[in-house]
């Protein structure tokens, strides 16, 4: 035990004496578990916020699209052939277990008019259920309640971007804007949402009451689409299952007939979209990886020729009575120790860096845990492996030949 | 008395490719407790091999050598290892001292490894013996900063540390001038004169004077073993001594 300590702080004086040394062989790990960190945090990163941006979308939806329809086996593309109804919305409500929550939307583009400007949006008619699926509550005044849907009464919530074009720095709730020229009630305007993951502004936008919509604005019986939430994350294609069973049902679709509508998941979307991501930090990670391998040959050659030039000192320990194990633990620990040391101003080298970038740049890094340790483990093995040879070589030489060598 | 060191038949061959050098061809020495021996011999005579096979740096190709009463031919390397941490003391020629590290450590260092627990407290041990050789204000200079002969007396220090059964020199004074050589055998003559035993291997009849008995060894065996008679003190010799180059410069001067 005495022993082992000795070693340990022979170990430490050694790489003490020869700081420059002991710097340069520690640089090579700095470098490398700093970059591979660093690279990982920055794929990492852009990842989380991706996925960030999808979930901004909503909890656990599903979106149900009309279907294309077909003439004469020529497909006429999305859209083109609408069968969703607000009836097919309630039938999904009440048959369906797996859905907490669903909205039909009903689109409708207009010129807005109000507070003596005008505007190009678009307006959306929702049930409450929008509001919950969506996570969506409102900056002032209120959201409509199933009691203006009823009444299809003209009410209408703006989104951020929309309240700014008309009335710029004010609180419009109260005020009257007219759509189509049906004058309508501002209730409240939403909270910011900013872009999603396809870069458009989601606050550029109006709901109301989707009774409304389809009444004044609208007219027919199609609605654009369905939004709806799982009960959870897990049931999310079980859910989805479920409303297709449904739907197929309330369009009396026979078995093997190709459905009349779209049915997609956030899950889906998500993949999709963070598949670039990880393709992404798959290669960043990959060029850091080189990075920590070409400095683990950096400590292999500083131990090599560390070992060499200690050849004699080597010897010298040998001849007042050093076992050969005790020589290798000796080199063994120093190179422990030096890749500990290494490792350790490396995590803190990435964690300041990760953190400016995060404040000074539009970069986004998230720095992982499982990569912290896998780095310091793979340049500690790297700084073992390689410090091991050279020193298990001289630790078995013969001390008369470890004293002459020069 | 029991003898220090007894040593029978002792061969030595080197290996090298196809051809074989026998180095020591049957080596008999005994060394009793508190002697003083040089051995002296011309180069290749086989006495640094000796050196280190008595210092078990080395092993014997065949033959027997008891160090302190215990037969050591048959050991392991590992206890080859603990025999020379706890029972020799070795100086080398060229100091072979840590480079950057203080006298202090440098002197620590055999008791570094020590696994008996034999010396309670290192520091203390190694300021003692540095303090032995006349170096107790030079603990903390590093050997660069050291004159060759204060190098040597560290390294000296470094051998008496452990409290060996026995000293070895390999021509402690071969690198020093003539001067600090009478110096550095002061310090053997008066460690001598405390009871430890010294072995040094010396090709300078000068040095040789110093000890009590002179082992010439020639093509690998001993030839001759004489006492010394009248041996030289070193410490007065080195009161008496005027420097060869001084007295032609002060002669010069006048």
């Amino acid at each position: 035990m005495m022993l082992l300590k000795n070693l340990l702080k022979a170990a430490v004086r050694s790489i003490l004496r020869n700081r420059l040394r002991s710097l340069l062989t520690a640089l090579g790990i700095i470098i490398g578990v700093s970059a591979v960190i660093i690279m990982v945090a920055i794929g990492q990163g852009s990842e989380a916020q991706i996925e960030q941006q999808i979930s901004a979308l909503g909890t656990n939806v599903i979106i149900v699209f009309p279907g294309a329809s077909r003439m004469h086996g020529v497909s006429r593309g999305a859209g083109t052939k609408n069968r969703l109804t607000v009836n097919n919305v309630k039938e999904l409500k009440k048959e369906c277990t797996l859905i907490s929550a669903i909205s039909p939307v009903v689109r409708a583009g207009a010129q807005v008019i109000g507070g003596g400007n005008n505007w190009n949006t678009s307006i959306e008619g929702v049930s409450t259920d929008y509001f919950t699926i969506r996570n969506w509550t409102c900056k002032y005044g209120r959201l409509f309640s199933d009691k203006d849907i009823r009444a299809n009464k003209k009410v209408a919530l703006l989104g951020n971007t929309v309240a700014q074009e008309l009335f710029p720095g004010e609180n419009p709730t109260g005020e009257r804007i007219r759509i189509r020229n049906v004058p309508f009630t501002v209730i409240g305007v939403l909270q910011v949402k900013g872009q999603n993951a396809f870069g458009r502004d989601q606050d550029d936008v109006i709901l109301a009451p989707y009774t409304t919509v389809l009444h004044r604005l609208k007219g027919g019986r199609y609605i654009n689409m369905m939004i709806a939430s799982s009960v959870s994350m897990d049931q999310i294609d079980a859910a989805q299952q479920q409303m297709t069973a449904v739907l197929r049902e309330a369009h009396r679709l026979a078995p093997g007939e190709p459905d009349d509508f779209r049915i997609r998941n956030q899950a889906e979307i998500t993949q999709a979209a963070s598949q670039t991501s990880r393709v992404m930090t798959l290669l960043l990670g990959a060029v850091a990886g080189v990075s920590l391998i070409v400095g683990g040959i950096g400590i292999m050659n500083i131990m090599l020729v560390s070992v060499t030039e200690r050849t004699r000192e080597i010897g010298i320990r040998l001849s007042v009575g050093a076992r050969s194990s005790d020589v290798l633990i000796q080199f063994l620990a120093e190179a422990v120790v030096l890749s500990l040391i290494g490792g350790t101003i490396g995590i803190l080298l990435s964690f300041s860096v990760a953190f400016l970038m995060n404040q000074f740049t539009d970069l986004y890094t998230l720095i992982n845990p499982g990569i912290v340790v896998l780095a310091v483990l793979f340049s500690g093995a790297v700084g073992v492996f390689f410090g091991y040879f050279p020193a298990r070589k001289a630790a078995n030489l013969n001390p008369i030949d470890a004293l002459r060598y020069e | 008395m029991p003898h220090v060191i007894k040593m029978k038949r002792v061969t030595k061959t080197y290996r090298m490719g196809d051809m074989s050098v026998q180095a020591l061809r049957g080596i008999d020495l005994e060394v009793e407790r508190g002697e003083f021996l040089a051995i002296m011999g011309p180069s290749g005579s086989g006495k640094s091999t000796l050196m280190n096979l008595l210092g078990c740096l080395d092993k014997p190709t065949s033959g027997e050598y008891f160090l302190d009463d215990v037969n050591v031919s048959g050991l392991s390397k590992n206890e080859y290892a603990g025999i020379r941490n706890e029972k020799i003391g070795f100086v080398f020629q060229t100091y072979n001292l840590l480079p950057r590290t203080s006298a202090l450590e440098n002197v620590e260092l055999p008791l570094f490894y020590d696994r008996t627990g034999r010396i309670k407290n290192p520091k203390q041990a190694a300021v003692e013996a540095l303090a032995r050789v006349g170096l107790g204000d030079r603990l903390h200079h590093e050997p660069s900063q050291l004159s060759g002969g204060e190098q040597q007396r560290v390294a000296i220090a470094r051998a008496l540390v452990n409290q060996p059964a026995i000293v070895l020199a390999d021509e402690p004074t071969g690198n020093l001038d003539t001067r600090v050589s009478i110096d550095v055998m002061s310090v053997f003559q008066e460690l001598n004169q405390e009871g430890i035993t010294v072995v040094l291997v010396t090709h300078e009849p000068d040095i040789a004077v110093y000890t009590n008995r002179i082992v010439k060894i020639r093509d690998g065996i001993i030839r001759q073993s004489t006492a010394v008679l009248k041996p030289g003190n070193a410490k007065k010799d080195l009161e008496a001594y005027r420097d060869p180059v001084e007295d032609e410069l002060e002669k010069a001067g006048q």
